[in-house]
């Protein structure tokens, strides 16, 4: 009896053993493709536990957190969503992250390893870190200003300061408010469900994800490329263009809106807009130095991030000499974001060199030492200092007394151009209206601010649609907000 | 471990004079040992928690140390040669027990069942203190071995008469307390199991007819094979009635060990691993629902790829694997994700999420402890009926841990049953500990043949 007793306790034992095993197994070996597994809320619970740190401009919250007491404990609030969608995104329980809730996720949830003092002792203890600040580069006044400025109608705009590349404001309209997404619930489920069918697309951020045709804000690139490549030497002498001028190898005439442009020289050409001699121009410049200039400014790069990413702008590299002429006044293929404009105003303001633009200054432990910095951009020289000298003198000749009178500040510089884009099938759309501009304060000792806008609204007059007319306006509120802050 | 040495070694020296150690200092210190780790879990839950001592730490501290002690003092008086390591193990889980029922209580205030349990636990110690001091010897049981299993019938079939809780008709209510008699029916049947197989373990060995001619398999005869098959499959039919799948599992295993040890015969475990197989293809027919239970646990994540959520093995599952090689500490983790029965068939998914690997090890490693002090004393013991019991009793432990715990780790199929003295659940509390007292009678009278005056 005594060694079936044994055998019995050998059975026994050989339970114990696979019950080890298979506990090993399921904790250890197996433990990783459970714990990711989408049905496992337990990485939710663990997120929503902790209140998630908070977008700054300055030291003043853009975000906050509130405590619902349920199973995913902590939900995202923005005090003035609609204002700051373009630059925070959403962050929601149920449709993940945005933008630089997105991008800046590892530091807000705090599961960035550099907000860890002791990596290897937080490991051990399983802690999870309080969630970090994430400082902007924005300016409040000029991010109000813009939103208050387009006043609900549909448009983007794109403030950046030209020495450093700092984003100074970032808006698109219509906006929405990313509160309502916070949650997991029916009713987040609604507002969803509202705006991603709504067909104003309130949750497309206009300012960097929306290209649109440049129009005459692209004669900005085309003057600098003309002046680079000594095709235009004297800005006061004759360019030689025909009104109206017939795109070589067509028939098709190309007409101006101004008068006085035949013949004219670049400064009244850039002063009033004269598409005939931007389009003789670019097809004097050529392909490849209009490419060349184009992407100088950051046209066909598909990498730019700010953190988050930027759509690519469009310069066509392989045209004939009508699509480049076409090409030239912002049309045909040309396509920007507003903040592809604000960065080509920005490179003139400073003297040809172009900064990458960026919109996070500093990122923060809780309890608020800095982790790291955004330090210094790499800049990019754009064009000849002198070409840009002689651009800044075009583009505040155009506000002086060309076409954007209307975006004068008293006490500054200022410079701009303004753009009536066409759009649609044969040019039947309702026309975007851009300008550009960059302002200096008379005792500054370099440009403080560039801007683009642009306003794509239907409900105005057809003929009030200009850049002067409907964009130069917001452009200087904004601007003047970044002066007088 | 065994005392065997001392007297038999030498055979030519003076009359045996040492006197067997009994080793109740070495009971009481591992006792305070696992007080301390229970009270140390019940603290660590609540600062965990609310960063603050849990206001009931040092009444629940107290509570479990005077049964404890109570139980200790049985042992000293009545049964001082008794295995020292039985007490404080059962003492341990069921200190774990409260802990981890306690902590599961704070996700679900509405319905709290720690209190209860301790209650259970009072009563389960009291019975171990009563049959401690009342049993005087082990032998006894073996003249009521037909009461026994006349007991254990009817508690089997009275759940019958009850309604249905959650589908199993295994619980009958009475004054608000909710108990399962087929627990102790458990105690009582093994006790039979014991009693018959040491009576009729000859005939049943050496009488029989050879299968096949040139192995040793041999199959026992009719006559003595009957009366016992008889009540295994009426307890079993009542269980398939009741639709109690773990427990039936645990009698089947029970019986195949005991009959094994009983005779020896290989020829046993064929015969039972054929009723197995016939019993298994029979209620997998005819049972729809232990035909989901195998394709749960061939598929564990079916219903999350259907789209309708994780399932309870699932969750259990990610319990487990969250807990990793340390765990999440006690009170940090979510097992209450798996919803239902989180506090008894799935406490274990608890332990192994706020334990960890390691945690979940030594608490097998206990079980193992366990049993093998039950095996020990079975086999230090002389009278066949004492060590069938001694090894059943065990064997019940072995078990029904495997089954439950490699259930809810997705070894085995699910079937549902407590985790001894772990799980929320008096019934089951109140015959473990009626288990320890059992075995800690055999293993008194395992341990004092040998001290010099009882044997040789």
């Amino acid at each position: 009896m005594t060694r079936h007793i044994r055998h019995a306790a050998a059975f026994c034992a050989l339970l114990l053993l696979a019950l080890l095993a298979n506990a090993a197994r399921v904790q250890v070996v197996q433990a990783g493709s459970y714990n990711d597994n989408p049905a496992n809320r337990r990485p939710d619970i663990a997120r929503y536990r902790q209140p998630r740190g908070n977008i700054l401009i300055g030291d003043r919250p853009v975000t906050g957190s509130r405590d619902t007491g349920g199973r995913l404990r902590h939900e995202r609030t923005y005090p003035e969503g609609p204002l700051y969608a373009p630059v925070t995104g959403y962050s929601s329980q149920r449709y993940g992250t945005t933008l630089l809730e997105h991008t800046e996720d590892g530091v807000l949830s705090g599961t960035d390893p550099l907000l860890t003092p002791l990596p290897l002792f937080t490991d051990v203890t399983r802690a999870r870190n309080p969630g970090g600040d994430v400082v902007t580069t924005l300016n409040q006044a000029a991010q109000q200003a813009a939103y208050q400025g387009l006043g609900g109608r549909k448009g983007a705009v794109a403030a950046i300061e030209p020495a450093t590349g700092r984003i100074l404001a970032l808006v698109s309209a219509p906006s929405y408010d990313p509160s309502e997404l916070s949650g997991n619930g029916p009713a987040t489920a609604r507002a969803w469900a509202r705006l991603t069918g709504d067909p104003d697309k309130p949750m497309l951020n206009r300012a960097v994800r929306q290209t649109y045709p440049p129009g005459s804000t692209f004669k900005v690139v085309t003057a600098a490329a003309a002046l680079d490549a000594g095709v235009v030497r004297d800005v006061d002498a004759p360019t030689g263009s025909p009104a109206p001028y017939t795109l070589p190898g067509t028939r098709t005439r190309l007409a101006n809106e101004a008068e006085g442009c035949e013949d004219a020289p670049l400064r009244v050409a850039f002063q009033w807009s004269c598409n005939t001699v931007f389009a003789k121009l670019g097809v004097d410049v050529g392909v490849d130095d209009m490419v060349s200039t184009a992407q100088a400014f950051g046209f066909n790069d598909p990498d730019l991030r700010i953190p988050f990413s930027v759509a690519r702008s469009t310069f066509d590299t392989s045209v004939d000499r009508a699509q480049l002429a076409l090409s030239s006044i912002g049309q045909y293929n040309t396509r920007a974001t507003p903040l592809q404009m604000a960065m080509v105003a920005a490179a003139v303001a400073n003297g040809g060199q172009l900064r990458t633009p960026y919109l996070v200054e500093r990122r923060l432990r809780a309890n608020g030492a800095t982790v790291s910095t955004a330090g210094s951009r790499p800049a990019r020289q754009v064009m000849r200092p002198a070409t840009a000298a002689r651009l800044r003198q075009l583009m505040r000749d155009v506000v002086r007394e060309g076409t954007g009178t209307n975006a004068a500040i008293r006490g500054a510089t200022v410079g701009g151009k303004t753009g009536t884009a066409q759009h649609g099938l044969g040019n039947a759309g309702t026309p975007y209206a851009w300008f550009v501009s960059w302002a200096q304060s008379h005792t500054a000792l370099q440009a403080e601010v560039a801007v683009a806008v642009v306003v794509e609204d239907a409900s105005g007059n057809r003929g009030e649609i200009t850049g002067g007319g409907m964009a130069a306006p917001i452009a200087r509120a904004v601007m003047e907000a970044v002066l007088n802050s | 471990m065994t005392k065997v040495g001392t007297p038999l070694a030498a055979p030519d020296a003076p009359a045996p004079t040492a006197r067997l150690p009994r080793r109740r200092g070495v009971e009481l210190a591992l006792i305070l040992v696992a007080l301390l780790l229970s009270v140390y879990g019940y603290c660590a839950v609540g600062i965990a928690r609310s960063g603050t001592l849990p206001p009931g730490a040092a009444g629940y501290g107290a509570g479990l140390g005077v049964l404890a002690l109570l139980a200790h003092l049985a042992v000293r008086l009545r049964a001082p040669y008794a295995d020292p390591l039985l007490l404080p193990i059962g003492v341990l889980l069921n200190g774990l027990g409260l802990v981890l029922i306690y902590r599961l209580d704070l996700e679900t205030p509405e319905d709290r069942a720690a209190p209860t349990q301790l209650v259970w636990s009072t009563l389960g110690v009291g019975l171990f203190i009563v049959v401690v001091a009342a049993l005087r010897d082990h032998r006894i049981l073996q003249r009521y071995a037909y009461v026994c299993v006349v007991g254990a019938l009817a508690l089997l079939t009275m759940p019958i008469f009850f309604p249905a809780v959650n589908g199993a008709r295994i619980w009958i209510r009475i004054a608000g307390f909710s108990i399962q008699p087929g627990e102790f029916a458990k105690v009582l049947l093994a006790v039979f199991f014991a009693a018959y197989l040491a009576a009729n373990r000859n005939a049943l060995a050496y009488t029989g007819r050879t299968v096949w001619r040139f192995t040793r398999l041999q199959l026992p005869t009719g006559r003595v094979l009957g009366p016992i098959l008889a009540i295994w499959l009426l307890s079993v039919g009542v269980l398939v009635l009741e639709r109690d799948l773990g427990t039936s599992l645990l009698f089947f295993g029970l019986f195949v060990i005991l009959l094994y040890v009983a005779t020896g015969r290989t020829g046993w475990i064929a015969v039972g691993l054929l009723l197995a197989v016939l019993g298994a293809v029979a209620v997998g027919r005819l049972e729809p629902h232990v035909h989901s239970r195998v394709e749960d646990w061939l598929h564990p994540f079916a219903t999350i790829e259907a789209g309708q959520g994780p399932n309870q093995l699932a969750q259990s599952l990610f319990a487990f694997a969250a807990g990793g090689i340390l765990g999440t500490g006690l009170g940090l983790g979510h097992s209450v994700l798996i919803g239902f029965a989180t506090k008894s068939d799935f406490i274990l998914a608890t332990a192994g999420e706020e334990l960890g690997l390691a945690g979940l090890s030594a608490i097998f490693l206990l079980y193992g402890l366990l049993v093998e002090r039950g095996y020990r004393a079975g086999l230090d013991l002389r009278d066949p009926f004492g060590r069938l019991l001694a090894v059943g009793l065990a064997s019940i432990w072995a078990l029904q841990v495997f089954v439950i715990a490699g259930g809810v780790t997705g070894l085995i199929p699910l079937t549902g049953m407590a985790m001894p003295f772990l799980a929320q659940g008096g019934s089951s509390v109140v015959t473990n500990w009626a288990i320890v007292a059992l075995l800690i009678r055999v293993s008194h009278s395992a341990r004092r043949q040998y001290d010099g005056q009882a044997v040789l």
